[in-house]
């Protein structure tokens, strides 16, 4: 899957999730700082990209994305 | 060959992610013939998915176990998806940050009072909620951390687990004669989201992985969850406000 595709389907979790805008989120955005998402949503955005994108995001892993990006290019790498 | 849990119907609550005890409680039982129904906390729409995860997906029924409303429609609710229950698993804990890590002497009362209340009282409403379910003989379990000693960092979680099995012995004492036995599973660090909320968490996993003279994986649930499913299953009927230890035998060493 190419990597926009990822970040558009990844957007359309943490508009519903969490209820981010849409033209808020880019690929430096940090999810905490930037886009405000809190610990337990930050979980459920990694369960549904875990079902949506057929990957598995361990705990330990989740801790390590901090940004837009940094969650596109590991979903791009374990897919 | 039949399952541990065959024909058993189970309410489970505690399910946030698929690190959750509950949630490998809810995997073993099914895996050994139990009907099971989750409770859901907050964020339903996460735990409806987590739900999905299990051998056969499960019905979730909101739960807040310090909200009256809940408490009393509880039975109904459940009771739309089994006709009644022969086990129950609490697993359900909270603390405001002031409790853990390390602030004792500061934390204020009204942020203890929530601790107790959502960790060791509700072990009573929920049970007594459930009540008009619980059939003859079924078995509730509530997940505890040994609270006969003060733990770095886990500070009124401590004490609040003490209540928790107080509590347990209370309720043993006034539901035995309906055949109902209380029973708590006393559990050794695990990586849950739970565990990620405690500060120092780190430091008292790495004790246990090293002095547990059966050995603790902090990532590894199966243990606690084999153990949960033999206290609601038919094979420790004469226990009940009873702790059993799923700690790798931590408890029993000193240095």
């Amino acid at each position: 899957m190419a990597n926009e595709d990822i970040q558009k389907g990844l957007v359309d979790i943490l508009v519903e999730v969490a209820g981010v805008e849409a033209n808020d989120v880019d690929l430096d955005k940090s999810f905490v700082d930037d886009l405000d998402v809190d610990s337990l949503s930050m979980v459920e955005v990694a369960v549904q990209a875990e079902d949506k994108f057929g990957v598995k995001i361990p705990d330990d892993e989740l801790a390590n994305l901090k940004t837009v990006g940094d969650a596109v290019n590991y979903i791009a790498n374990n897919a | 060959m039949t399952g541990l849990l065959e024909g058993k119907r189970l309410l489970i609550t505690g399910v946030i992610t698929d690190s959750s005890i509950g949630f490998h409680v809810a995997r073993k039982a099914q895996e050994e013939g139990a009907t099971v129904v989750l409770t859901g906390y907050g964020r339903l729409s996460l735990v409806e998915r987590i739900a999905g995860r299990l051998p056969t997906p499960a019905p979730v029924v909101e739960l807040d176990v310090t909200d009256q409303e809940h408490l009393a429609t509880l039975a109904e609710r459940v009771g739309q998806h089994v006709d009644g229950l022969d086990g129950v698993l609490h697993s359900i804990g909270y603390a405001p940050p002031s409790c853990l890590g390390g602030g004792f002497l500061d934390a204020p009362w009204e942020d203890v009072a929530t601790a107790m209340h959502t960790s060791a009282y509700s072990l009573k409403s929920l049970t007594t909620a459930l009540m008009p379910l619980l059939a003859e003989r079924s078995s509730v379990v509530g997940m505890d951390f040994d609270a006969r000693q003060a733990w770095p960092v886990y500070d009124w979680m401590g004490v609040a687990k003490a209540a928790l099995e107080s509590t347990n012995r209370y309720l043993a004492r006034d539901l035995g004669g309906r055949g109902v036995r209380v029973n708590l599973v006393s559990a050794g660090p695990l990586k849950t989201m739970a565990a990620k909320s405690i500060p120092g968490f780190e430091g008292l996993a790495d004790a246990w992985t090293s002095r547990a003279p059966l050995g603790w994986d902090v990532t590894d649930p199966e243990p606690v969850a084999r153990t949960v499913c033999a206290m609601l299953s038919d094979w420790l009927p004469s226990t009940t406000g009873s702790i059993v230890m799923a700690d790798g035998g931590f408890h029993a060493v000193g240095v």
